[in-house]
């Protein structure tokens, strides 16, 4: 079976426990969402799962196979990081060749062809990329590995919105190419909403909740209205947060409603991706 | 072909009924071919499954058909098919909505169908 599966993963820095008891799988032909607020342990999930970071407890593993200190696991996996760790004086196409040696699927046609969308001169030296840059070059190299687990930290720091743009067209255009699985981890929510397939929440390193974006959305309501008349629904309807603006009442709910059974005086609408992680994952 | 994400139906409902309306207004003539679903993912940045599945849903529907090879076609009656289903939806994706809202400003169903009234011969004008 083809899969990165994680069984009860644990990691602690210190005595901040990063990632607690974390189960989850990833399978190709898929693009997922993994969301979470700064510190939820989103970037040491990622890094576990791509062998740079051990876990202290629990098993992750590759169709199959352990990804410590296994370089045939590791040669299926891809992890575009928050940081370069590309060789000082290093020239993006240089490093297209580098990564090439990697990862034998690498299709350097394909870089240059994506750094050219994005308008990058290909010899520029890596250190000297601005932060926009540095992100289309990391994009460019991801989008190109040919690896059938694809791993997206902040694809899309520093990047305009034409940019922005451009890389959720050209991961479209990949994936329907490459049906591998890709993981996107990003705070700009709603821009990817309608990309994943899947999502992952995570909370203060763990596992909150995994369901499909469409089912997900088709179960978020806001319930607006007096402030008696939304307290008595969410009696019945338990709310998973509240806004109240003078009389007027906002309940947020995440279930099933019964249309007919919503007196008049309340208006229902549907809840996006984006503030049902708000409301979700706020303290 | 209009996606708002902004709307409360799902993205692939969204997808047919942008379809519907491009056949609709005759940008997709019976028999011509749609754009194919990587072009739709792409144009919309979306999830290839959710394009699919708008299609999809309209090929169950007899709104589409699949040529082998080619892609997908505008079925024969299409036109009338799109609209008889519209018209099934019409009481309640438009109707109660606006019921609801008249009898918020306290409308009476007289004055409601005047206002319809003029606004069909406006439209005329």
């Amino acid at each position: 079976m083809k899969k990165i599966e994680l069984k009860n993963v644990s990691k602690a820095f210190g005595q901040v426990q990063a990632v607690n008891d974390v189960s989850l799988t990833f399978e190709p032909g898929k693009i997922y969402g993994l969301l979470g607020r700064n510190g939820a342990g989103k970037s040491t999930l990622l890094n576990m799962m791509t062998g740079r970071v051990f876990p202290d407890a629990g098993t992750i593993t590759v169709d199959g196979e352990s990804v410590i200190e296994n370089d045939r696991a590791m040669g299926k996996l891809y992890l575009m990081g928050e940081r370069n760790f590309y060789p000082d004086g290093m020239r993006i196409r240089d490093a297209f060749c580098w990564a090439a040696k990697f990862y034998p699927n690498f299709d350097s046609e394909n870089a240059n062809h994506l750094a050219k969308k994005f308008d990058l001169n290909t010899k520029r030296k890596v250190k000297e990329l601005s932060t926009g840059m540095s992100t289309m070059f990391r994009l460019s190299v991801a989008l190109s590995t040919g690896a059938p687990y694809i791993f997206l930290d902040e694809p899309v720091l520093g990047l305009d919105a034409v940019h922005r743009d451009l890389f959720y067209k050209l991961l479209v255009e990949q994936f329907e190419r490459h049906p591998a699985c890709y993981v996107i981890s990003t705070h700009l929510i709603e821009e990817v909403a309608g990309l994943i397939e899947e999502v992952f929440i995570i909370r203060a390193g763990e596992l909150l909740l995994r369901e499909s974006t469409e089912r997900l959305l088709a179960r978020g309501y806001t319930v607006t209205g007096p402030v008696d008349a939304v307290d008595a629904f969410v009696e019945d309807h338990p709310s998973i947060g509240e806004d109240q603006l003078g009389g007027l009442k906002s309940a947020y709910i995440l279930g099933s409603l019964d249309m007919s059974k919503v007196p008049e005086t309340l208006e229902v609408s549907k809840l996006n991706l984006q503030q049902l992680f708000v409301q979700l994952t706020k303290e | 072909m209009k996606i708002n994400f902004e709307d409360e139906r799902p993205i692939f409902l969204q997808i047919a009924e942008g379809i519907e309306d491009g056949i609709l207004v005759g940008a997709y003539p019976e028999d011509g071919q749609i754009p194919s679903t990587t072009e739709i993912s792409v144009t919309y940045k979306i999830n290839p499954a959710t394009a699919l599945k708008g299609v999809s849903r309209l090929a169950e529907e007899g709104i589409l058909y699949k040529r082998r090879g080619l892609g997908m076609f505008v079925a024969e009656g299409a036109i009338r098919k799109v609209k008889q289903k519209r018209k099934a939806a019409f009481v309640d994706r438009h109707v109660k909505p606006l019921t609801r809202e008249a009898k918020r400003l306290g409308l009476t169903p007289g004055e409601t169908a005047e206002l319809i009234e003029r606004s069909f011969r406006d439209e005329e004008n």
